[in-house]
């Protein structure tokens, strides 16, 4: 057995592990810059996870032990599918474990068990913010599983490895077609809904009747909160690394190249720095919409994923 | 003399009647023939298994003839791959549900009488086992009403209950309605097969060798095709399905909806792939259409409803729409003349066959067990039961995750295998089919998600928070065998989610039977791992690895973010500083579904008052379309044709008069 995979498949979860808080970090102080504030460090999240980590867990006294084992589910799945989707090099030990259908399954887990947790308390907030979740993510599922449909049947393959080589190989055409369109299209939608973000959810309130995500962590705290917040973080990494890894594959290293790994990790950096800005500029642009708005966003993202199918299956 | 697994089928059949008998004798002794019989049950059951896996595995027919029913037209028994896997199936159900009757049933002990519910649930049994054994119209027919009258009796069992009469006459008027077209279907294909057979034509065999014209096969498989559906609650002849569910006895709900809905799938996939044949792609059009119609109708009611068992009816339904999708493809796909391709579609609707049986046994099994502790079936009133009930809530959470196709269980591995057979049919020539296919996809990858949405609700509402009622329940945990009956259904879940290849590979026999081809599952030599349904580059999906990595990294977090051991502290929940946080203001199950409710609203027919009490009712909005018109036109019809009884009795003389005076003109 070669060992030097399983070491890349590390550094790649160390990657995720430790580049997931720094770009919130990232992130925030971009946006401070655009609201002309002064900004607090760069590695801001990673002292808000370390204080949490040390601090007393709190357990409401209902709390089953769903309420307990979610947040170590959340943060061992999230690590899993960061094993799985090629943010560094393509043909990892664990790639062949899971295509995109059960990468997007692997979410819906996560998923399902944070709205459980949720609801496990029995306060009014949980339940509302469990329902409201599921309410978004029965649209956003969907046309997730069309994007990624539409995508793998150019390249006639569920895995996201394959994906990524067969995109290379065919150079930087390959994606100026109009399916990709419609496909990136719905799924910066769809990415901005399931991580959380302006217009949908606003991972920085507190108001309580906007909040989405965050009324299901109302009642966590301690370690159990620290993994959930920082499970969330690498949620918006991962969801940014798939779709650089569908529409944007260049940098990433073929199977066996290590002499590319530091010129994939070089792209990476720049990438993220790049979908940080833009990410920015959207959300200082525009307002969070009212819940029954996001459903009209939603339906709008699962059209034109749709659409994108259909355009491959009638024009390509 | 060699011994052959339909001789195990036989013995199994042969046990069955003899504790029918045997219950009838000992009516008396309530609590031996309980006992007696269940156990016995449990190894017919096994023998189903055995006699099921066997024959799969073997891969070659079995045939016995009987000499019962007409003088020129014997039972015949048939155990073929594609009956097999039905036995099997049907036998791994009743296994497992009748180690949970001798619990379950106990309660009806001393207020109802056992033998009455042995008595049919031994024949309920027998008629779905030879449903799948027949190889000829006539006996296929006698198990099918054997099935829906010994059904008949034990959804009505409670009969104290208003809505349970109720409920079962429209399941008796549907199944029969049902029945009167599959035998027309029957009659049509037996005419076609022409020839001076006499009721030799009426066998399968017959059937089977014939050339059906175009046009009378397309008959004969329309009129099977409705009424196996609504035996087996697509949309829109499903409307018995949601009501009888729920009044049945738990232990007869799981057998309902787990395998006896199953048998309507089998008649489909017999009377398509194996006694037609030869058919033209926009059958298989036709069938996706109602499975996606059923799917996501299915799983929009599923999510709106309150009562638990009502709930995992309407998903039932859900998951037909999904078996009838796979089913569908394979039939577009065996018409474009792809095998591969078809077999993995065919592979895809069984391989869901067997893992809703599963679950959905499990899920019922689970809502039995509450009903038992709690005497509630109404969502609204509970919650919290997961601190009541820790095996059932543990046990139930399993059968949600499985349903709702969350990886590993098992639910996910054949939703998979679907959207693979979606994924390769871009190669399909025809543009029509290139349109509905995306629009297929969509609508399966919307079901998917929304059965999750149900499943967190009926979850979360039923197990977690606080109790909701006025009451909280006494009991506790429902006794061993029921929980041993969960907890092997939930393990055949697991295992069928983190091992699926062995049993894809089995049914590669079927699909070799039905559409000869099967799915590649050969990889290397740990070719178990992996799930490679056309090549390795093109998909894969380990359930092994799946699994085992889950569970490694979540022991390792948790070991290592665990450090400081003893941390934690137990208080109230913070009330914002109001107080007296009560548990009627938690997320109620109307209110959890409420936003989907919103969104999705044209589907339903919703009444809402808010005055000063809150009322909603959320119903189905085909009984409102098909059914209150048909109800209103055959009491006007009856109405009508009531008039003539005046209770004069000139009038009736005079009606003799005029009928014999017609009789005698015309019958010269």
């Amino acid at each position: 057995m070669k060992i030097l995979p399983y070491i890349l498949e590390l550094v790649q979860v160390l990657i995720l592990l430790v580049g997931a808080p720094l770009f919130v970090g990232w992130i925030r102080r971009i946006k401070c810059w655009l609201q002309g504030r002064k900004s607090p460090s760069l590695f801001q999240p990673y002292f808000e996870l370390l204080k949490l980590f040390s601090k007393d867990v709190y357990l409401a006294e209902n709390a089953s032990w769903i309420f307990r084992f979610t947040p170590y589910l959340v943060f061992g799945i999230t690590l899993l599918i960061g094993a799985i989707v090629p943010i560094l090099i393509i043909d990892l030990p664990f790639s062949t474990t899971a295509d995109v259908i059960a990468i997007v399954g692997l979410f819906a887990i996560a998923r399902f068990f944070t709205a459980l947790a949720g609801m496990d308390v029995g306060t009014a907030f949980g339940g509302m913010g469990s329902s409201r979740t599921m309410m978004i993510a029965s649209l956003a599922e969907p046309a997730m599983l069309i994007t990624v449909f539409t995508v793998s049947l150019t390249s006639h393959s569920t895995s996201l490895s394959q994906i990524v080589q067969t995109l290379t190989n065919n150079g930087i055409l390959a994606t100026l077609r109009p399916s990709f369109v419609f496909s990136l299209w719905a799924f910066l939608m769809i990415a901005v809904a399931e991580t959380g973000r302006v217009p949908v959810d606003n991972p920085d309130t507190h108001l309580e009747l906007t909040m989405i995500h965050e009324t299901m962590l109302l009642e966590y705290s301690g370690r159990h909160l620290a993994l959930m917040e920082w499970a969330s973080m690498m949620k918006l990494f991962l969801f940014i690394s798939i779709g650089k890894a569908v529409f944007m594959p260049w940098g990433i290293a073929q199977s066996g190249q290590l002499l590319a790994i530091p010129l994939a990790l070089f792209f990476l950096i720049i990438k993220f720095m790049v979908i940080g800005v833009i990410l920015v500029g959207f959300e200082t642009s525009l307002a969070k919409m009212r819940l029954f708005r996001t459903t009209e966003f939603l339906g709008a993202a699962l059209l034109i994923a749709t659409l994108g199918m259909l355009s491959y299956f009638i024009l390509e | 003399m060699t011994f052959y697994p339909l001789d195990l089928a036989a013995i199994g059949l042969g046990i069955i009647f003899f504790l029918v008998i045997f219950a009838f004798i000992f009516n008396k002794k309530e609590k031996f023939i309980l006992n007696f019989s269940f156990s016995v049950m449990t190894l017919v059951g096994l023998l189903a298994v055995v006699a099921g896996i066997w024959v799969v595995y073997d891969a070659s027919a079995y045939i016995m003839i009987f000499n019962l029913g007409l003088p020129e037209l014997p039972f015949h028994f048939r155990l073929d791959p594609l009956s097999g896997f039905f036995l099997a199936t049907i036998g791994l159900l009743v296994l497992y549900i009748s180690i949970y009757s001798l619990g379950y049933v106990r309660a009806f002990l001393g207020h109802k009488s056992i033998a009455r519910f042995i008595i049919f649930y031994c024949l309920f049994i027998a008629g779905m086992f030879m449903v799948v054994l027949a190889d000829d119209a006539l006996f296929f027919l006698i198990a099918w009403e054997l099935m829906a009258v010994a059904s008949y009796f034990l959804v009505i069992y409670e009969d104290e209950k208003v809505d349970s009469k109720k409920a079962a006459l429209l399941y008796l008027v549907m199944a029969h309605i049902g029945a009167i077209s599959i035998l027309l279907s029957f009659g049509v294909l037996a005419g076609a097969v022409g020839g001076d057979m006499g009721f030799g034509s009426y066998t399968f065999d017959a059937m089977r060798s014939a050339n059906f014209p175009a046009a009378w096969a397309g008959v004969a498989f329309f009129l099977a095709f409705f009424g196996f559906s609504i035996k087996a609650g697509v949309i829109p002849v499903h409307v018995w399905l949601p009501e009888a569910h729920p009044v049945a006895p738990s232990n007869i709900s799981a057998l309902m909806s787990g395998v006896m809905l199953k048998t309507a799938m089998y008649g489909i996939i017999r009377i398509a792939f194996d006694i037609i044949g030869v058919f033209p792609w926009w059958w298989g059009a036709i069938v996706l259409a109602f499975g996606l119609l059923s799917a996501v109708f299915g799983v929009l009611n599923a999510l709106m409803q309150n009562d638990l068992k009502k709930l995992l009816a309407y998903s039932s339904i859900e998951n037909i729409g999904i078996i009838l999708i796979g089913i569908g493809l394979s039939m577009m796909f065996t018409s474009f003349n792809m095998p591969v391709i078809a077999a993995l579609a065919l592979t895809a609707a069984c391989y869901h066959i067997l893992n809703h049986a599963m679950f959905k046994g499990l899920l019922f099994m689970g809502a039995g067990a509450i009903l038992q502790t709690t005497n509630e079936q109404n969502m609204e009133k509970m919650g919290g039961l997961i601190h009541l009930m820790p095996w059932t809530a543990f046990l139930f959470l399993v059968g949600c995750v499985s349903i709702s196709a969350l990886p590993p269980f098992n639910g996910f591995a054949s939703e998979w295998l679907t959207f693979q057979a979606f994924l390769l049919s871009p190669v399909v020539p025809t543009p029509i089919v290139k349109l509905i296919m995306p629009i297929g996809a969509v609508l399966l990858a919307l079901t998917s998600a929304l059965a999750a949405a149900t499943f967190v609700k009926a979850f979360g509402v039923t197990f977690l928070g606080r109790w909701r009622g006025k009451v909280v329940p006494k009991n506790r945990e429902v006794g061993w065998s029921m929980r041993i009956g969960m907890i092997l259904a939930a393990f055949t879940c697991f295992l069928l989610g983190v091992l699926p290849t062995f049993v894809i590979n089995m049914l590669g026999n079927v699909s070799n039977q039905l559409v000869s081809a099967s799915i590649n599952t050969n990889m290397d030599k740990y070719n178990w791992l992996w799930v490679t349904p056309i090549v390795a580059q093109r998909a894969s999906y380990s359930g092994t690895i799946f699994f085992v990595s889950i569970a490694l990294i979540i022991l390792a977090t948790f070991f290592i973010f665990r450090l400081k051991r003893g941390a934690v502290t137990r208080c109230n929940v913070w009330d914002c500083g109001f107080g007296g946080l009560t548990p009627r203001m938690q997320y109620s199950a109307t209110s959890f579904a409420m936003p989907l409710r919103r969104i999705f609203g044209g589907v339903f027919s919703i009444s809402e008052h808010v005055r000063l009490k809150y009322r909603l009712r959320v119903n189905d909005r085909f009984v409102n379309i098909i059914y209150k018109p048909i109800v209103r036109l055959s009491y006007f019809i009856s109405r009508q044709v009531g008039r003539l009884q005046q209770g004069r009795i000139n009038e009736y003389l005079i009606y003799s008069f005029v009928t014999i005076i017609i009789l005698l003109t015309f019958l010269k």
